[in-house]
């Protein structure tokens, strides 16, 4: 193995794990749950996207194909991470998890808390069809 | 030096992985938990793509697929629960 490439594969390596690290520290140290929300969606997910593209340029380099498993790794966790940021989010509005002092437009979590019922969509659905 | 850098990076992620338990064990609410399990299957992830390049072999990419979409499916079933009281409506 040339040393260009063993540099290049090492240095996106600790890349990668220096942000892995960052996304767990800040998941410590944070204050609160919607501030510490932030660390492993952001931080975490962008260490392990570098992790992924060294282990493809060093299998490309092994075994001289592009393996698309890492691809499909990478795709899978960009598409879901907000994802559950977003279902953790509203779970923990639901549950009136306690805020830092200084946390802005308090006032808008009651409105994002109101759940439509599934009956009401149906009336709706039954109205428009009347219509 | 890749040998070294494998090394460093496996170290660095079982420092993470230390501290994601941390916050597993004292985390206040249930979604802390929930969001520190999170971050450890993404760390595990990551642990296994760097055991399959100290090995140098393309085996363990089917388990690190796996192990993400079993996380998110069991993060968004944790998170739906709580959300919702029922995991299926």
């Amino acid at each position: 193995m040339s040393f260009t490439i063993e540099l290049i594969i090492s240095a996106l390596l600790i890349f990668g794990g220096l942000f892995v690290l960052v996304g767990s520290i800040g998941l410590l140290r944070l204050q609160d749950f919607y501030v510490r929300l932030h660390a492993p969606t952001k931080a975490t997910t962008l260490g392990l996207g570098a992790i992924l593209i060294a282990s493809m340029v060093f299998m490309y380099h092994m075994h001289g194909y592009v393996s698309i498993n890492e691809l499909l790794i990478t795709l899978f966790l960009v598409i879901t991470a907000p994802v559950t940021a977003h279902i953790l989010a509203k779970a923990a509005m639901h549950h009136r998890v306690k805020l830092m002092e200084r946390t802005r437009n308090k006032h808008l979590i009651e409105s994002a808390r109101i759940q439509l019922q599934p009956e009401q969509d149906n009336e709706k659905q039954e109205q428009n069809k009347e219509v | 030096m890749l040998e070294i850098a494998v090394m460093l990076v496996a170290a660095m992620l079982c420092i993470a992985l230390v501290l994601n338990m941390w916050r597993l064990i004292i985390g206040p609410h249930a979604v802390d938990r929930i969001l520190a399990l999170d971050t450890m299957y993404i760390n595990s992830i990551a642990l296994i793509l760097l055991y399959g390049i100290y090995n140098q072999t393309p085996l363990y990419f089917e388990a690190a697929l796996l192990i993400a979409m079993l996380g998110f499916v069991s993060s968004v079933a944790f998170g739906k629960y709580l959300l919702r009281g029922d995991i299926i409506e």
